[in-house]
C-alpha cells in the first residue's frame, strides 16, 4: 500500500464529498439547539401591551407601569417643567430627538403625544440600567442649573424631563419612547399604537 | 498485544501491589503516564514563589467543582424560587453556609492565582517561544473563567446578580446591526428573566466546566512537551547528561510535589481565615446588594462588578460614545482582553526574563502593572469618586479623566512592546540556570 504513490482520484473525491456531507449535517444540527435560545411562546406572550389608568396621576407626578418586565415611566408634566426644556436645550446631545427613540407620533418639543404627559422606557440606554428621578430641587447633588430630569446610577448619565441625554454622559441616545396610544383621556395603552387591540 | 511486552511493575515494596500495577499497566499506560507527567517529568530546579500559582489554580478548581456540585444539590435554577433557596442554603442546610462561602470565596481565590500566574509568565517570559501555545491555551482558559464568574453571579438573583448582568448582555446590543436581536437571544426574553437564568445555569454547571477540564489538559500536555520555564528564562533542554536528563531539572515528583503542598498548606490558611472570618471581604467577594433580591423594577444605587472584571470595566465605562453609538467603548474593552493572545509576538526582545531585561521593559511592565490596579480601583467606585475638576478641564469627574490616562497606558504597553523590546538595554543570559 505505502509503496503506491499514486491517490486514488475517485475515493479521494467520494472522502471528500462525504466529510462534507457530514460537515453540512453537522451545522444543521445545531440549528434547532441555536434556536431553542430565542424567546418563548410564553416569553413572547408576556411581551404583549399593557394599559396605563392615569386618571390619578396629579401634575408633577410620576408612576411607573411594568411592560415586557421593564419599567415605563408615565409623568404628568407641570407648565414650569415643560418650560424648562427649552431652557437645556443647548446642554441636551440631540435636542430634535433626531435619531429615532420614539415613534413618529412622539417626535416633538415634548416627546409626547399630549404634551403635559410623558411616556418613557425607564432603561439608560447606556447599558441597561434603571435611572433615577431627580427634581428640580435637587441642585445641590445636580448642579444649580438643574430643571429636573433624571440621572442613570451606573455611570451617571444625565436626562432631562422629556428623556433626552445630556451631552458628556456615557448614554450615547435619548431614553426611549415606547410605542403608545390613548384609549380615552385617563387610559393609555404602552406597547401598541393601534387602537382596538 | 506488543503492549503485553511492557516489564513488570516493581520497587513499591508490596509484591502484591506490584502486581495489580502490573496488570493495570499491561492493559493502560499507567507507568507511561506516571513517568512523563511526574516522576520523570524535568522541571528547572530554581523554581521560586512566583511557580506556586499555576498548582494553587488547578486546587481551585477543584475546590470549585466539588462545592458547586454539593451546591447544585439545593439550590433551584428558576426566577421565582433561586433568591431562597440560596439562602436555604445559607441557614437551612447543614454545613451549607460553609459550601457556598468556599465557592465564592473561591471564585476570587480563582482569579488571584490566575492574574499572579499571569504576571509569573509576564517577569520571567514563559510566554515566550516555544511557549506560545501553553500562553493561548491559558488565555482561552481565563476567558472561559470570565464566563464562568459572569454566569454564576447570575444565579443568586439578587440586585446585583440581575442588573449586572443586564449591563453585560446589553454590551452585545452596543453591536451594530446585530446586536438587538444578539442580546434578545442570548437573553431569551425582552430583560433578564426565567428564561436567561435557567440557562446561565445549564452553561456554568456543565458546558463551561466540561471545556474548561479540556484546556486544563491542553495547557498542561502542551507545557509538558516543550517543558517548563524558569526565572532565568533559559532552556535547561541545552545542557542535558549521558541519560538525556537535563543537568538542572529536578523530576516533579518528588521534588515539586512536596514544594506545592507546602504552598497549599499556606493557601489554605488564608483561604479558610477569609470562608470563616470574611466572606464578603468587605463588600469585594460578595457585594451588598446582592443580598436584596432581583427587582426589575429598581436599579441599585451604585452598580459594580465584582474585582475581577473591574480594570475592563473601567475602560468600557472611561471609553466616550461615538457617532451616538457605545460601541467604541464595548471594542476597546473587548480588545484589552483579546490582545493578551498577540503577547509572544509582541515581545521582541532576545531575553525572556525580567532579570536580564533592561530599563524599558522593567518600566513598562511596573506601569503596566499600576494602571491595571488603578483601573482596577475605579471600577469599583462610582465615577464621581474623586471629584469633578475645575472649569479650566470642563468640569470632567477627575476619576474619568484618569481611568482614560490609564487606558491609553494599558493599551500602549502592548501597541509599543515591539518597539522598546527590540532597542532595550538587556544584560547577557547566563548559560546555566542561576538561584
Amino acid at each position: 500500500m505505502s509503496d503506491v504513490k499514486q491517490v486514488n482520484k475517485g475515493r479521494r473525491n467520494l472522502v471528500i464529498a462525504t466529510c462534507a456531507a457530514g460537515g453540512a449535517a453537522g451545522v444543521a444540527a445545531a440549528v434547532p439547539f441555536a434556536a431553542s435560545w430565542l424567546p418563548s411562546e410564553r416569553a413572547k406572550a408576556g411581551g404583549a401591551p399593557v394599559v396605563a389608568d392615569i386618571s390619578t396621576l396629579k401634575p408633577g407626578e410620576m408612576m411607573t407601569v411594568e411592560w415586557r418586565s421593564k419599567p415605563v415611566w408615565i409623568i404628568r408634566r407641570t407648565k414650569e417643567m415643560l418650560e424648562g426644556l427649552t431652557r437645556v436645550d443647548a446642554k441636551v446631545s440631540d435636542p430634535k430627538s433626531d435619531v429615532p427613540m420614539q415613534p413618529e407620533y412622539a417626535k416633538n418639543e415634548y416627546r409626547s403625544i399630549k404634551p403635559e404627559v410623558l411616556v418613557l422606557v425607564g432603561i439608560c440606554t447606556h447599558l441597561g440600567c434603571s435611572p433615577q428621578e431627580k427634581p428640580a430641587a435637587d441642585k445641590g447633588e445636580m448642579g444649580a442649573d438643574w430643571a429636573g430630569g433624571f440621572l442613570c446610577p451606573c455611570h451617571g448619565s444625565k436626562f432631562d424631563l422629556a428623556g433626552r441625554v445630556y451631552k458628556g454622559a456615557p448614554a450615547p441616545v435619548n431614553l426611549e419612547v415606547p410605542k403608545y396610544t390613548y384609549l380615552s383621556d385617563t387610559r393609555i395603552l404602552i406597547g401598541d399604537d393601534t387602537k382596538g387591540a | 498485544m506488543a503492549a503485553a511486552e511492557k516489564p513488570p511493575v516493581t520497587g513499591t515494596g508490596s509484591a502484591a501491589l506490584d502486581s495489580a500495577l502490573t496488570w493495570v499497566d499491561q492493559r493502560f499506560p499507567l507507568m507511561s503516564t506516571w513517568k512523563a507527567h511526574l516522576a520523570e517529568y524535568y522541571a528547572p530546579k530554581n523554581f521560586n514563589f512566583w511557580y506556586f500559582f499555576g498548582g494553587l489554580a488547578m486546587l481551585v478548581l477543584g475546590i470549585q467543582i466539588v462545592t458547586g456540585i454539593f451546591l447544585t444539590m439545593n439550590y433551584k435554577p428558576d426566577a421565582n424560587l433561586a433568591f431562597a433557596s440560596v439562602e436555604y442554603i445559607m441557614r437551612e442546610v447543614p454545613g451549607g453556609w460553609f459550601i457556598r462561602y468556599m465557592h465564592s470565596t473561591g471564585a476570587s481565590a480563582f482569579f488571584i492565582c490566575v492574574y499572579l500566574h499571569m504576571f509569573r509568565a509576564l517577569l520571567y517570559g514563559s510566554h515566550r517561544k516555544p511557549r506560545e501555545l501553553i500562553w493561548i491555551f491559558g488565555v482561552l482558559i481565563y476567558l472561559l473563567l470570565m464566563g464562568e464568574a459572569f454566569f454564576g453571579y447570575l444565579l443568586p438573583w439578587g440586585q446585583m446578580s440581575y442588573w449586572g448582568a443586564q449591563v453585560i448582555i446589553n454590551l452585545f446590543s452596543a453591536i451594530p446591526f446585530i446586536g438587538p436581536d444578539l442580546s434578545l437571544w442570548i437573553r431569551g426574553d425582552y430583560v433578564i428573566a426565567d428564561a436567561t437564568l435557567n440557562r446561565f445555569f445549564a452553561l456554568h454547571v456543565i458546558a463551561l466546566p466540561l471545556v474548561l477540564l479540556g484546556l486544563v489538559m491542553a495547557h498542561l500536555l502542551a507545557l509538558h512537551e516543550v517543558g517548563s520555564n524558569n526565572p532565568d528564562g533559559i532552556e535547561i533542554s541545552k545542557h542535558k547528561d549521558a541519560r538525556g536528563v537535563p543537568l538542572d531539572g529536578i523530576p516533579f515528583h518528588p521534588y515539586y510535589t512536596v514544594k506545592d503542598i507546602l504552598g497549599v498548606v499556606v493557601f489554605l490558611i488564608v483561604f479558610a481565615i477569609i470562608v470563616f472570618f470574611a466572606p464578603e471581604m468587605g463588600g469585594y467577594f460578595l457585594e451588598a446588594n446582592n443580598f436584596i433580591p432581583a427587582d426589575p423594577l429598581k436599579t441599585p444605587p451604585h452598580i459594580a462588578p465584582v474585582w475581577y472584571f473591574t480594570p475592563y470595566y473601567s475602560i468600557l465605562r472611561g471609553v466616550p460614545p461615538l457617532f451616538h453609538s457605545q460601541f467604541p467603548g464595548v471594542v476597546a474593552m473587548g480588545v484589552s482582553v483579546m490582545i493578551l493572545f498577540a503577547l509572544p509576538w509582541l515581545d521582541r526582545s532576545p531575553v525572556k526574563s525580567i532579570r536580564y531585561r533592561g530599563p524599558y521593559f522593567k518600566t513598562a511592565l511596573a506601569a503596566f502593572v499600576v494602571v491595571f490596579l488603578i483601573l482596577g480601583y475605579l471600577g469599583t467606585e462610582p465615577i464621581t469618586v474623586w471629584g469633578q475638576f475645575g472649569a479650566w478641564m470642563g468640569n470632567a469627574d477627575r476619576a474619568t479623566v484618569v481611568a482614560r490616562i490609564c487606558t491609553v497606558i494599558y493599551f500602549l504597553f502592548f501597541i509599543l512592546m515591539p518597539w522598546y523590546t527590540s532597542i532595550d538595554k538587556n544584560k547577557p543570559e547566563p548559560e546555566r540556570v542561576t538561584h
